[in-house]
């Protein structure tokens, strides 16, 4: 991309914005406008994707509202977003996570990335506590077993 | 007519700061480009103005147009020239910039188009497909070209495949998004004609 294009993006990029991939539950504080007044809407919920970089770059958030799966997708960098709450951290294998929309009740959670747990780099002798987890997600290294 | 000549560099998005909207811009850096020479319906049949684009080293631009802007006193060789219609207070030797717009303002630009190749009629020129499925074999074909006895021949310009792009198009009812004269930056709301780094004129809308 052209340097100028760049440069212009990054004018407006914001620096608060928090560290979240597909599968974390984020809290958006939204700011709506109604006539003169402005108040801030929380939509929490599973984020199922990131999209895009620099300043056009977006998220999509997905929860169930009354039985109904609703999706929002805001700009990642859009001046309306009061702040964004990392509410848990998913363990998914996925950057997308289209397949929850065909999922609903217990089927359509999403495992929570334990904090204690230490993830062992691929290729790496796994620690001790990485054993704990889920064994779909990681593969001993060591060939005996 | 007001205008400008300059390269187009992409498209990005820019917030607005107050209300959040986002508006998708094209971003279009014109170098301040000099006036070559002001025709007057006296002395040349109809009023333009002539400006110069695309700076070059001299042994890239032809001789003739090097002897034209020696003749006019335009320091610096460019590469090519436009004519703007219509009266102007400029004068020779100025300097067009980016700043000849306003934020808000009107415009229509040109370009010459991405080239698409050889293609066909629903691509060139938006025809329908036939059905898919129940035996059809007239699923991306024109369909009839014409009767046959009378009159005996296709008629011309008759839409069919062909060579589609690669042509100058201009795109009308755009708006000025945003002027930045430090950075020789427009910001033109929406698409425009061409390829990246290809030229595009920007001139006031006609109406």
């Amino acid at each position: 991309m052209s340097k100028v294009i760049e440069t212009l993006e990054r004018a407006q990029l914001r620096d608060d914005i928090p560290q979240f991939k597909a599968g974390d539950t984020v809290r958006v504080h939204f700011k709506v406008i109604e006539g003169q007044r402005q108040r801030i809407q929380v939509f929490e919920g599973i984020v199922i994707k990131r999209q895009g970089a620099g300043a056009r770059e977006t998220f999509t958030v997905r929860k169930q509202s009354f039985g109904v799966g609703v999706e929002r997708t805001f700009p990642l960098h859009t001046p309306k977003i009061e702040k964004i709450e990392v509410a848990a951290v998913g363990d998914v294998n996925r950057a997308k996570l289209y397949y929850l929309r065909g999922k609903v009740g217990k089927k359509a959670r999403i495992r929570e990335l334990r904090q204690d747990v230490v993830r062992a780099p691929k290729g790496a002798e796994p620690a001790e506590v990485a054993e704990t987890q889920d064994d779909s997600a990681e593969t001993p290294a060591d060939p005996a077993e | 007519m007001k205008g400008i000549v300059g390269r187009k560099l992409g498209m990005t998005r820019v917030f607005d700061p107050e209300s959040g909207v986002v508006t998708p811009v094209t971003v279009i850096e014109a170098a301040p480009c000099p006036v070559v020479q002001v025709k007057t319906a006296d002395a040349d049949g109809y009023d333009a103005v002539q400006i110069a684009y695309d700076e070059a080293a001299e042994r890239k631009v032809t001789k003739p147009e090097l002897g034209h802007l020696k003749k006019n006193n335009v320091s610096g060789a460019y590469r090519h020239l436009l004519e703007l219609r219509g009266q102007s207070e400029l004068i020779v030797g100025e300097n067009v910039t980016v700043e000849v717009f306003e934020p808000g303002e009107k415009v229509k630009v040109s370009g010459i188009a991405h080239g698409k190749g050889f293609a066909g009629t629903i691509k060139r020129h938006r025809f329908h497909r036939g059905p898919t499925s129940h035996g059809s074999h007239n699923i991306r074909k024109p369909g009839s070209i014409g009767a046959s006895a009378t009159p005996s021949r296709v008629f011309k310009g008759m839409k069919m495949a062909g060579r589609m792009g690669g042509k100058r198009v201009t795109q009308t009812g755009l708006v000025v998004h945003e002027v930045r004269p430090d950075e020789n930056l427009l910001l033109v709301k929406g698409a425009v004609p061409g390829p990246k780094n290809g030229f595009v004129e920007v001139r006031e809308a006609s109406r």
